[in-house]
């Protein structure tokens, strides 16, 4: 039984927290910027073929420009040299966004404990889900975006995430 | 085939145990301009050092070692020298241009300066790091940050002036990479724009430079297999079979036939993938994405049988030393089947699409063009040179797990463009499957794996049973394999070209150094002169066309 609104207007309207209404829409609509360095970024290859079909969950639209992005997938290794322009990339993508830190590499520095590689992504830039494997299979890839959404879900208009507390290694 | 080397230096060189020619610094340059010139060995394959710091018998500290093959690509000579405290020698640049690229990663990496060099800069390592770190003393974890990225200024100034341009007010500059989405991977190449055409161009590598050299000093040679994986990830286990192909070089063991025709089915099949991803990727570059669908598919195909076969779709981690890890499963031929017909349907409805398009013979024909000359001289190998119509081919020229028995046609190209390496590539995957229907048909029993408990492995009944396999298990984990002392190069054929390992031993279970001869490297290095003149759209496809990938190429 419907009350309030809903009881006046009938089905023609729903009524819902804003919260609610905008994270339901961003859940099904990322826009993911692929950072593929190394194999796991042939893996997010399958995500986007037919097998897996990442549209499947609404994002598909894979930008190459971090300022139309709200999803950045960092899959692959990091090395030292590249994490200046991986920092730079996300500091263009605008608020809010996410990160996927895709790969043993990108999470620890994987089997590469050794001069060139960065130990982790999180010394640089705030990571919301991990996902491991050497490569992820794309399952994993998958199940992480759902793990997105579930963030997204929780997450209030009022939470500007730009205001996290992060200072990362190359934040000055 | 002529012998004025060893004629005119016969005074000069002298023969270690492990057939190298060992010259004075001062003579390299002479010796290998005799070479190139008298005796015809045109082709640089690779250029390393060595630092002996824990090697008291040397005579110095460094040494550098020069691979060359013969312009049949028959014989291989290796030229070494040692380095004095100087820490300096002659640059050989004026003979070959793919030296560049390899003097900048031996400065980089050991601190080796070559005199005469055009522009001794590092190459792999961030343009803020101190130090050199595939030198013994240097301790492999110890990382440092890089804060900015190189302008490469450095480098486009002197080039633009070569090009007679004095002002750069009219040129637009653009940096495509190493976040771009054609760049595959994280390939950097600055260009200098006139309008849309390309004026000039310089290219940066190390963005993935994993440390896979300085790795290799730190595991034992089976942990080392894994890291082959992730070298050209595109074929995995192509790598891992060069790898073990090397190491059983040394150790002077021949392969079981049944692990041989194994290590060539699964071979062909990875050399199938890498050309199924570097074609589909380069035809989403055009524009043609359904074709993206047509030759992906087949691969996931493929990923399926190989989960099942190796437990993983993309690193497989197969090969072992002395053969391999486990026997093909029940059911493997039907599977395999199943596969090449599907891969047969992608390339057959791709080619329906593209053969006679016009679209897609104006994108591809006379563009992104090396000459046969300047591809031998630049170090390029695999498709790319056989798109140049020079008959390089590892599985002809040096034959190994008898390749010389199959019957296969190598694909050619005539004018060297983006079209004729496409469409050698699309012939490749049909050989490779003519190469697998024989191998299954031909597959003997047997065993998979040297039967030798210095190598391979025990059965894990015995492990598990009695104390012999026992301790013969610890012993292989714990120690690895004893490879006798060496200093050793072998190639195969590996997606890209010629894919080899030069090894450096002691006769502990773990190499000295290992020093990977990545196709990729040369074909990058090439690629900067094969765009100038061209414009950014051509340069997208060039760059498909020359298949890099980044993990083979930074390491």
């Amino acid at each position: 039984m419907a009350v309030g609104a809903e009881a006046i207007f009938g089905e023609s309207l729903i009524t819902t927290k804003l919260d609610s209404a905008i994270s339901w829409a961003r859940e099904s609509s990322m826009w993911p910027y692929v950072f593929g360095t190394a194999c796991c970024a042939i893996e997010f290859m399958s995500v986007a073929s037919s097998k897996y079909d990442i549209s499947r969950f609404g994002a598909e639209v894979v930008r190459f420009s971090p300022r139309q992005a709200d999803l950045l997938i960092v899959a692959g290794t990091v090395s030292y040299k590249q994490a200046p322009i991986l920092k730079k990339i996300y500091d263009q993508m605008s608020e809010p966004k996410w990160v996927i830190s895709a790969g043993a590499c990108a999470c620890s520095g994987g089997f590469y404990d050794n001069y060139t590689t960065l130990q982790g992504i999180d010394s640089i830039i705030p990571v919301d889900v991990y996902v491991a494997g050497c490569p992820p299979r794309p399952e994993a890839f998958l199940d992480a975006l759902l793990e997105v959404q579930k963030i997204q879900a929780t997450q209030s208009l009022l939470d500007d995430r730009a205001k996290r507390n992060f200072k990362g290694v190359l934040d000055v | 085939m002529s012998n004025t080397f060893k004629e005119r230096f016969a005074a000069s060189y002298t023969i270690d145990a492990y057939g190298a020619f060992i010259l004075d610094k001062e003579l390299i340059l002479k010796a290998l301009q005799t070479l190139f010139e008298e005796d015809n060995y045109t082709f640089l394959v690779d250029i390393t050092a060595v630092d002996y710091l824990h090697v008291k018998t040397q005579p110095e500290r460094f040494a550098v070692v020069y691979l060359l093959r013969d312009q049949n690509f028959q014989n291989l000579i290796t030229i070494k020298t040692y380095i004095d405290s100087s820490l300096a020698t002659q640059s050989v640049t004026p003979l070959f241009k793919s030296a560049n690229w390899a003097e900048r990663e031996i400065w980089d990496q050991y601190g080796i300066h070559f005199k005469n060099h055009p522009n001794l800069k590092r190459i792999l390592n961030h343009k803020e790091f101190m130090g050199h770190p595939l030198r013994k003393d240097y301790p492999i974890t110890q990382g440092q940050l890089c804060h900015q990225t190189d302008t490469l200024m450095d480098e486009m100034t002197p080039r633009l002036k070569s090009k007679g341009y004095t002002s750069q007010e009219d040129l637009m500059f653009l940096n495509l990479g190493p976040a771009h989405p054609a760049s595959h991977g994280t390939i950097r190449t600055f260009v200098a724009l006139d309008g849309e055409n390309i004026t000039c161009a310089v290219s940066e590598i190390g963005y993935l430079h994993r440390g896979f050299e300085k790795s290799c000093e730190n595991h034992t040679y089976n942990q080392i297999i894994p890291y082959t994986d992730r070298l050209n990830y595109c074929s995995a286990i192509l790598n891992n079979i060069a790898y073990a192909h090397a190491v059983e070089g040394i150790l002077g063991v021949d392969l079981p036939e049944r692990a041989k025709f194994i290590r060539v089915i699964i071979g062909e099949l990875s050399r199938i993938i890498d050309h199924l991803v570097c074609l589909a990727a380069i035809l989403v570059d055009m524009g043609a994405l359904t074709n993206y669908w047509y030759l992906y598919n087949p691969r996931e195909k493929v990923y399926d049988l190989l989960s099942k076969l190796t437990g993983a779709r993309l690193t497989n981690s197969y090969m072992r030393i002395g053969g391999m890890s486990h026997d093909l499963y029940d059911g493997f031929e039907h599977d395999l089947n199943v596969c090449l017909k599907e891969i047969k349907q992608g390339i057959s409805d791709t080619l329906k699409l593209i053969e006679h398009n016009r679209i897609f013979h104006d994108r591809t024909q006379n563009v992104g063009i090396i000459s046969k000359e300047d591809a031998i001289n630049r170090g390029l190998s695999g498709p790319n040179l056989r798109a140049c119509g020079v008959p390089y081919d590892l599985r002809l020229t040096a034959p190994y797990y008898h390749y010389e028995t199959f019957d296969f046609d190598i694909a050619l190209g005539s004018v060297g463009d983006v079209y004729d390496r496409m469409m050698v590539r699309f012939e490749e995957i049909k050989q490779s499957t003519r190469i697998i229907n024989q191998a299954m048909q031909r597959l003997p029993g047997g065993a998979i794996c040297v039967q030798d408990h210095a190598i391979s492995l025990p059965p894990k009944k015995e492990v598990y049973s009695n104390i012999e396999g026992l301790m013969n298990q610890f012993k292989l984990i714990y120690e690895g394999v004893k490879v006798p002392p060496c200093e050793y190069y072998r190639a195969i054929e590996g997606g890209n070209g010629e894919l080899g390992f030069f090894i450096v031993s002691d006769g502990s279970g773990t190499p000295y150094k290992v020093k990977v001869r990545p196709p990729c490297f040369y074909a990058m290095a090439a690629y900067p002169r094969m765009i100038e003149g061209s414009m950014i759209a051509d340069a997208v496809l060039t760059l498909g066309s020359l298949n890099i990938i980044a993990g083979e190429l930074d390491r």
